[in-house]
C-alpha cells in the first residue's frame, strides 16, 4: 500500500542523510529470525513464575511454603542481600517510596509480586506458585486519586505525611494577564488508566558467566547501561561484575526504560545460585500489573479575548501515580512534564498551574510514549476548541491566533521551554488544507442517509526531544543524561563497526546510524554494522527514551566519523603519493586529482600492510570513541499538527475515522520512511488511547480488564491509512539539524479525534471529554444533552 | 498463563470419544477447535483431567439434507462454512454469519458444535440457531437425543449437556425460496464479541417468523409479538415500535443498552426491508 507522503525518493540508490533506505533490521524480523529472550536456550535453564497479590492494599500476615519444592520458593526475607528499588528526587514536596523486589510487610496493588518460584518449565513453576499459601489482613483501599488524597487511614507508605507523591506549581504573571480577559472558558477533561501493551512483555534471562566471573543479565530493556549500574548497586556487586545485554526487543514504549522488580529478582536468582533463570511476562500479568499509565485529570480555566486569543491559563492537574515511584525517572517526571508542557506551542503569557501526583493502590506509574504530553495536549486542545465555539470562530482560526509564529523563534514560552526553530502556524495551515475543512463544512450541511454526523478536529503540539543535563538536573533524578558516546572502528576490509550505548528496538537505528556514517565517510551501508544493547561491547549512554537516540548517539556517531575522516585521508593520500591537503574523501574513495583509492585499501594498509603507512601515521589508527551533546541542551523541539475527520453514529456511539492527516517537522530527516513508520505507530497507539484502551478499577482496587477480551486494542481495521507531509526546519544545535520524533505520533490523536467528535456532535449540543471514547460514553453525552434540551424546551 | 497438567486424547471414532467421556467421569472435557477451551485452560479457569479432542471425528464433520432440514456435524468449522466448502451451506444466512465470527485464525479451528456447547451469550451461532429454531442433536453412550435450541441453552455458559454427553450435530430448517433474513451485530471493533445483536428470519412457506436479540446476559431472547407484526405487515416497523418492543423485552437494561439494541434490530430489519441502507 502506498501511503501518500511528501518527500518521495529522489535517487533510489542514495544511502546518506535524507534517503528512504529500507531498514536493515527488517529482514530478520520478517523472517522470524529475531533474537528475543524467549527464543534463547541454555543448559539447566529454569523458568520463573511470580505469585502476585490478589488484593490492592493489605498486610501480609503469613506465608507458608509447600512441603515439596520449598527450596524453589523465594520470599523477600530470603533476599536479604538485595536492596529495595528507591528513586529519590530533589523536587520540593517529593516523598520517596521504596519498592521491594518482592512485597514485604504489605502489598500495595493487585498484581504486586509477593513470591517467586522456579522450575524446569513455566507450567510447573505456576503449579508450585499455587501451593504457596499467603494470608492477608486487608487495609483501606485507595482506588482513585480523590479517595487517596483525602485519606485518613493507613497511608500507602506508612511514614508519609499524606498519600501525595509530589505537588508542583507554576505561576507566571497570571493575575495581570487574566485581568484583561473578556471571556472565561472552563473545561474538565480526563484520561483513563491504561497499559502500554508492547507485543513482547517484560523478558529477562540471567546467568553467571564463570569465565568472566560476571553476572550476565539478558533483558528486554531500553536502557542497558543504567540497568547494569542499578543492578550492581542493588545486589552489592562491583559494576564491572555485571553485564547487561538487551537483545532484540518486541516493543518497549517506556515500559522498559525503568528498573523492573522482575529484573532485580531474576538477577538475584542467578547471582545466588550461579545458574541460568528466565522470566517471561505473560499478557495477563501485563494487563494486571502493567496498568500503569496515562491516568490524568484536568480542570482548565482559560482567560481569552473576544477573538479567542488566550491571555492566561489556570489549570489544576491530578495524576494517579499508583503505588511506587520508578527508577530512575521517578514519578516526578510525569507531573514535571505536565506542568511544563501544558502551554504547548502557544504564545500566551499568563500561567498558573498546580499539578498533584497522588499515590494509589495501583501499579506504579511508568512514562509511556509521549509521557504527559498526550494528556496536556488533550486538555489544551479541547479547551482551545471550546474557546473557538464560545467566540464563534473556526478552531483552526483560533489556533492561528495563538500559535507562536515563526518570526518569534527562538522563543521562550511561559513555561520556560526554549523553542529552537520551526513554523507552527504553517503546519496548521497545511493540515487544514490537506484535511479539507471547507469540504467538511459543506458535508455537515447535508443530511446523510445513514444518519451519521461528520466532524473535523485539529491538534498541534511540540515534542521536546533529546533534552539533556540541565533539564534532568532540575528534576533531581538519580541518573542524569550527559554525553552519549559512540565508538566507530573501520574493519580490515573497509567496513565500519559502530558501537553505541543506546538500544534500537523499532527506531531503525541500525539503518539510520549507518546512513549518518555513510554521509560522512562514503562507506556502503551494507558494510556498516551497528552494535548496541550490550554493556560489555558498547560505550556508555543512559539509553533510549525521551526521543533522544538519534540526536545524542547519532550525533556522537557523526562526530566520531568526522574524527576518523582526516586519518583516512592521511593514509590514503600517502598511498597515492600526495599530501593530505591535496586529497578529498568522495564516494567511499580517497581522491587526488584524477587518481583514487578505495577506503578498503586504507584499512588494509593499517591492519595488514603497515609497511605501506606514512611515517607520521596517527597511532590511534582507524578507531575513534567520542562523546557528544548539543551545545544547547534544553531540547530540540519537533512539532506537528494532526487533523482528523470522523463520522459519528449517534444511534450506536460508534466513531469511524474517515481521514487522518499529519504535518510534522522533526528538522532534517535522516530517513523519511523511518520518520513515517514511527509516526504511524505512535498514531495507532494514540487511537488506542482515544477510543479503546482502558483498565477500569473497582472500589476495592481490582482491575476489571485482565484479558484481551476486555482490554480493547486497535487492530488493522481500526487504524486508518494516514496522509503525512513533512517540513524540515533544521535544529540550530544538532548534527545535521535533526531532532527526535519518536513519541509525537502518540501525543496528538486523542485531542484531534475528540475535537473532531465534538465538532460532529455540535448540532446535538453534546460534548465528550474523557478517554477512551467508548460507545457508551458517547451515547451518554448525547443523552445528557437531550435532557438539557428537554429541560430548556419545557 | 500455562494450563494445569491434563491428559489429551484424540479418538478416531465417535464411539471411542463417548467411551473416553464415560471413563473420565465428570473430569473429562470435550474439545472442538479449542478456541474457547484453550484460553480457559491457560487461564486455569477449568482443570479437566482429560481433554477429548473430537475435531477429527469424521462422523461429526458431515453435512447432509434430511427432508426439510439440514444436518450439520458439530465439528464443521466456521471457516468451512464461510468458504462454502459444503454446497448445502452456501449463499444463505449461515455462510453470511460464519464470515463474521471473530477473526479468520479463530474461524480456521473453531467449530459450530463447540461454539454452541460453550454457550457464550455473545456468540454468533447461539443467536443464529435460536433465530432458525434449530434442533441440537446430543450423543451419549446410551444413544442420541434431540433438544430444541431454546431449551438447549439455559443461560450464560450453561447448556442441557450432561456428563458423558457431547453435541453431535445441529439440525436447521431448509428455508424456502421466499424466505428473508437479516443479521446484525454491533462490535466495538471488528472481530470482537458483540455488544448487541439481532437475527431475523421470515419464511412464509414454513410459517416461520422470528426476531431474536443476542449478546444479552444469558440465552438469546425472542420478540414474538414484533415478529408477528412484521410478518403480517411485511414492512419495516417504525423506530418507536422497535423502542417499545425492546423496552418491554429488556426492562432491566439502561437507556444506553436499549438504544444499542434498538439500533441492532433496526439494522437487522433494514437488510430485509430497506437494503439500500445496509452496507
Amino acid at each position: 500500500m502506498q501511503t501518500p507522503h511528501s518527500h518521495p525518493p529522489a535517487d533510489p540508490n542514495a544511502q546518506g542523510v535524507g534517503a528512504r533506505v529500507l531498514r536493515k533490521e527488517d529482514a530478520r524480523h520478517l523472517h522470524g529470525k529475531g533474537n528475543f529472550v524467549a527464543d534463547m536456550s541454555l543448559p539447566e535453564l529454569c523458568e520463573v513464575a511470580f505469585l502476585r497479590s490478589p488484593l490492592a492494599h493489605a498486610r501480609i500476615v503469613s506465608a507458608r511454603r509447600p512441603a515439596t519444592g520449598s527450596e524453589r520458593v523465594v520470599l523477600r526475607e530470603d533476599m536479604a542481600d538485595a536492596l529495595d528499588i528507591v528513586a529519590d528526587s530533589t523536587l520540593p514536596t517529593y516523598q520517596s517510596s521504596a519498592q521491594p523486589p518482592l512485597a514485604a510487610g504489605k502489598v500495595r496493588f493487585v498484581g504486586e509480586p509477593v513470591a517467586m518460584v522456579f522450575a524446569r518449565t513455566r507450567a510447573e513453576a505456576e503449579d508450585l506458585a499455587e501451593q504457596v499459601e499467603l494470608e492477608y489482613d486487608e487495609l483501606p483501599v485507595y482506588a482513585d486519586a480523590e479517595t487517596s488524597r483525602a485519606a485518613t487511614g493507613e497511608r500507602i507508605h506508612a511514614q508519609w505525611r499524606d498519600n501525595t507523591f509530589v505537588t508542583l506549581h507554576a505561576d507566571k504573571d497570571f493575575e495581570a494577564h487574566a485581568a484583561q480577559a473578556s471571556l472565561v472558558v472552563r473545561r474538565e477533561v480526563s484520561l483513563a488508566r491504561q497499559c502500554m501493551v508492547p507485543m513482547e512483555g517484560k523478558a529477562v534471562l540471567a546467568y553467571w558467566d564463570h569465565q568472566a566471573d560476571q553476572l550476565v543479565v539478558v533483558s528486554a530493556t531500553q536502557v542497558p547501561h543504567m540497568i547494569r549500574t542499578v543492578l550492581a548497586q542493588c545486589l552489592g556487586l562491583d559494576q564491572g561484575r555485571v553485564r547487561v545485554i538487551s537483545p532484540d526487543v518486541g516493543g518497549a514504549f517506556g515500559y522498559k526504560c525503568v528498573l523492573q522488580q522482575e529484573e532485580l529478582c531474576v538477577a538475584w536468582l542467578a547471582k545466588t545460585h550461579r545458574k541460568p533463570f528466565r522470566y517471561i511476562e505473560d499478557r495477563r500479568e501485563h494487563l494486571i500489573a502493567g496498568a500503569n499509565t496515562r491516568e490524568h485529570s484536568y480542570q482548565m480555566t482559560a482567560y481569552a479575548d473576544a477573538r479567542g486569543r488566550l491571555l492566561a491559563l489556570d489549570a489544576r492537574i491530578t495524576i494517579d501515580g499508583g503505588a511506587y515511584s520508578v527508577w530512575p525517572f521517578t514519578i516526578g517526571l510525569e507531573p514535571g512534564q505536565a506542568v511544563g508542557n501544558l502551554p504547548g506551542p502557544y504564545a500566551f503569557r499568563g500561567y498558573r498551574c498546580v499539578t498533584e501526583c497522588v499515590a494509589t493502590n495501583k501499579p506504579g506509574f511508568v512514562p509511556y510514549r509521549g509521557v504527559a504530553r498526550t494528556g496536556v495536549c488533550f486538555a489544551m486542545e479541547l479547551t482551545l476548541d471550546a474557546i473557538a465555539r464560545a467566540v464563534g470562530r473556526e478552531p483552526w482560526e483560533v489556533r492561528l491566533e495563538n500559535l507562536v509564529p515563526a518570526s518569534a523563534m527562538p522563543y521562550v514560552n511561559v513555561a520556560n521551554k526554549h523553542f529552537d526553530s520551526g513554523d507552527y502556524p504553517a503546519s496548521l495551515v497545511k493540515a487544514r488544507d490537506m484535511i479539507g475543512v471547507e469540504a467538511v463544512r459543506r458535508r455537515q450541511g447535508e443530511t446523510r442517509a445513514d444518519g451519521r454526523l461528520v466532524g473535523v478536529g485539529f491538534a498541534t503540539y511540540t515534542e521536546q526531544s533529546a533534552h539533556g543535563t540541565s533539564v534532568f538536573a532540575s528534576w533531581g533524578t538519580p541518573v542524569i543524561p550527559g554525553f552519549d558516546s559512540a565508538a566507530v572502528r573501520m574493519t580490515p576490509d573497509g567496513g565500519l563497526e559502530i558501537r553505541v550505548g543506546v538500544h534500537s528496538h523499532g527506531q531503525g537505528m541500525e539503518t539510520t546510524f549507518a546512513q549518518i556514517a555513510h554521509e560522512i565517510l562514503g562507506v556502503d551501508i551494507g558494510l556498516i554494522k551497528l552494535v548496541h544493547g550490550d554493556t560489555g561491547q558498547t560505550p556508555f549512554s543512559t539509553g533510549t527514551y525521551a526521543s533522544r537516540s538519534l540526536v545524542m548517539s547519532g550525533g556522537a556517531v557523526a562526530r566520531a566519523c568526522k574524527a576518523l575522516a582526516p586519518r583516512i585521508l592521511h593514509i590514503g593520500a600517502h598511498l597515492l603519493g600526495a599530501t593530505p591537503d591535496a586529497a578529498v574523501l568522495a564516494g567511499g574513495r580517497i581522491v587526488v586529482g584524477d587518481r583514487s583509492v578505495p577506503v578498503a585499501e586504507v584499512a588494509q594498509a593499517w591492519y595488514l600492510r603497515p609497511d605501506r603507512l606514512p611515517a607520521d601515521v596517527d597511532a590511534a589508527g582507524l578507531e575513534v570513541t567520542t562523546g557528544f551533546k548539543p551545545k544547547v541542551d534544553t531540547g530540540a523541539f519537533t512539532y506537528a499538527t494532526h487533523a482528523v475527520t470522523v463520522a459519528v453514529d449517534p444511534e450506536t456511539g460508534h466513531v469511524d475515522i474517515l481521514d487522518y492527516v499529519i504535518v510534522e517537522d522533526c528538522g532534517t530527516m535522516i530517513n523519511p520512511m523511518v520518520v513515517e513508520g514511527q509516526t504511524y505507530g505512535g498514531v495507532a497507539q494514540g487511537i488506542g488511547t482515544a477510543l479503546y484502551e482502558e483498565t477500569p478499577y473497582d472500589r476495592n482496587g481490582q482491575p476489571l480488564a485482565s484479558t484481551l477480551a476486555d482490554y480493547m486494542l486497535p487492530g488493522a481495521t481500526e487504524v486508518p491509512a494516514m496522509r503525512i507531509h513533512h517540513f524540515e526546519t533544521p535544529s540550530p544545535h544538532t548534527e545535521f539539524g535533526a531532532k527526535g520524533m519518536g513519541e509525537g505520533g502518540a501525543i496528538a490523536p486523542p485531542a484531534a479525534i475528540f475535537n473532531a467528535v465534538n465538532d460532529a456532535l455540535r448540532p446535538l449540543g453534546a460534548e465528550v471529554s474523557r478517554t477512551p471514547l467508548t460507545p457508551r460514553r458517547l451515547l451518554e453525552a448525547i443523552e445528557a444533552a437531550q435532557v438539557v434540551d428537554n429541560r430548556k424546551a419545557a | 498463563m500455562k494450563a494445569a497438567s491434563f491428559d489429551y486424547q484424540r479418538p478416531a471414532t465417535l464411539k471411542d470419544a463417548l467411551r473416553a467421556l464415560v471413563d473420565g467421569g465428570g473430569a473429562a472435557k470435550v474439545m472442538g477447535g479449542g478456541q474457547s477451551l484453550g484460553p480457559m485452560l491457560n487461564l486455569r479457569l477449568t482443570r479437566p483431567k482429560q481433554v477429548v479432542d473430537v475435531s477429527a471425528l469424521a462422523e461429526l464433520r458431515q453435512v447432509a439434507a434430511e427432508g426439510d432440514q439440514l444436518r450439520i456435524g458439530a465439528a464443521v468449522t466456521h471457516a468451512e462454512i464461510e468458504d462454502g466448502v459444503h454446497p448445502l451451506l452456501r449463499d444463505g444466512l449461515l455462510q453470511s454469519v460464519a464470515g463474521g465470527i471473530a477473526y479468520r485464525a479463530i474461524r480456521n479451528r473453531g467449530t459450530l458444535g463447540g461454539s454452541l456447547a460453550h454457550a457464550d451469550p455473545a456468540a454468533d451461532w447461539v443467536l443464529t440457531m435460536a433465530a432458525l429454531g434449530a434442533q441440537i442433536e446430543i450423543a451419549s453412550a446410551t444413544g442420541m437425543r434431540r433438544v430444541p435450541m431454546e431449551r438447549f441453552m439455559q443461560g450464560a455458559y450453561t447448556t442441557d449437556l450432561a456428563d458423558g454427553e457431547l453435541l453431535a450435530a445441529v439440525l436447521v430448517p431448509r428455508l424456502g425460496p421466499a424466505a428473508r433474513w437479516g443479521y446484525f451485530k454491533f462490535c466495538r471493533k471488528t472481530g470482537e464479541f458483540a455488544e448487541a445483536s439481532c437475527a431475523a428470519v421470515f419464511d412464509p412457506s414454513r410459517k416461520l417468523a422470528r426476531i431474536v436479540l443476542g449478546a444479552l446476559d444469558g440465552a438469546p431472547q425472542a420478540l414474538p409479538a414484533l415478529a408477528a407484526q412484521v410478518a403480517r405487515d411485511a414492512a419495516m416497523p417504525s423506530r418507536d415500535t422497535l423502542r417499545s418492543a425492546v423496552a418491554a423485552a429488556l426492562p432491566a437494561k439502561d437507556a444506553v443498552d436499549r438504544k444499542l439494541m434498538v439500533a441492532a434490530v433496526e439494522r437487522c430489519l433494514h437488510q430485509i426491508f430497506v437494503p439500500e441502507l445496509s452496507t
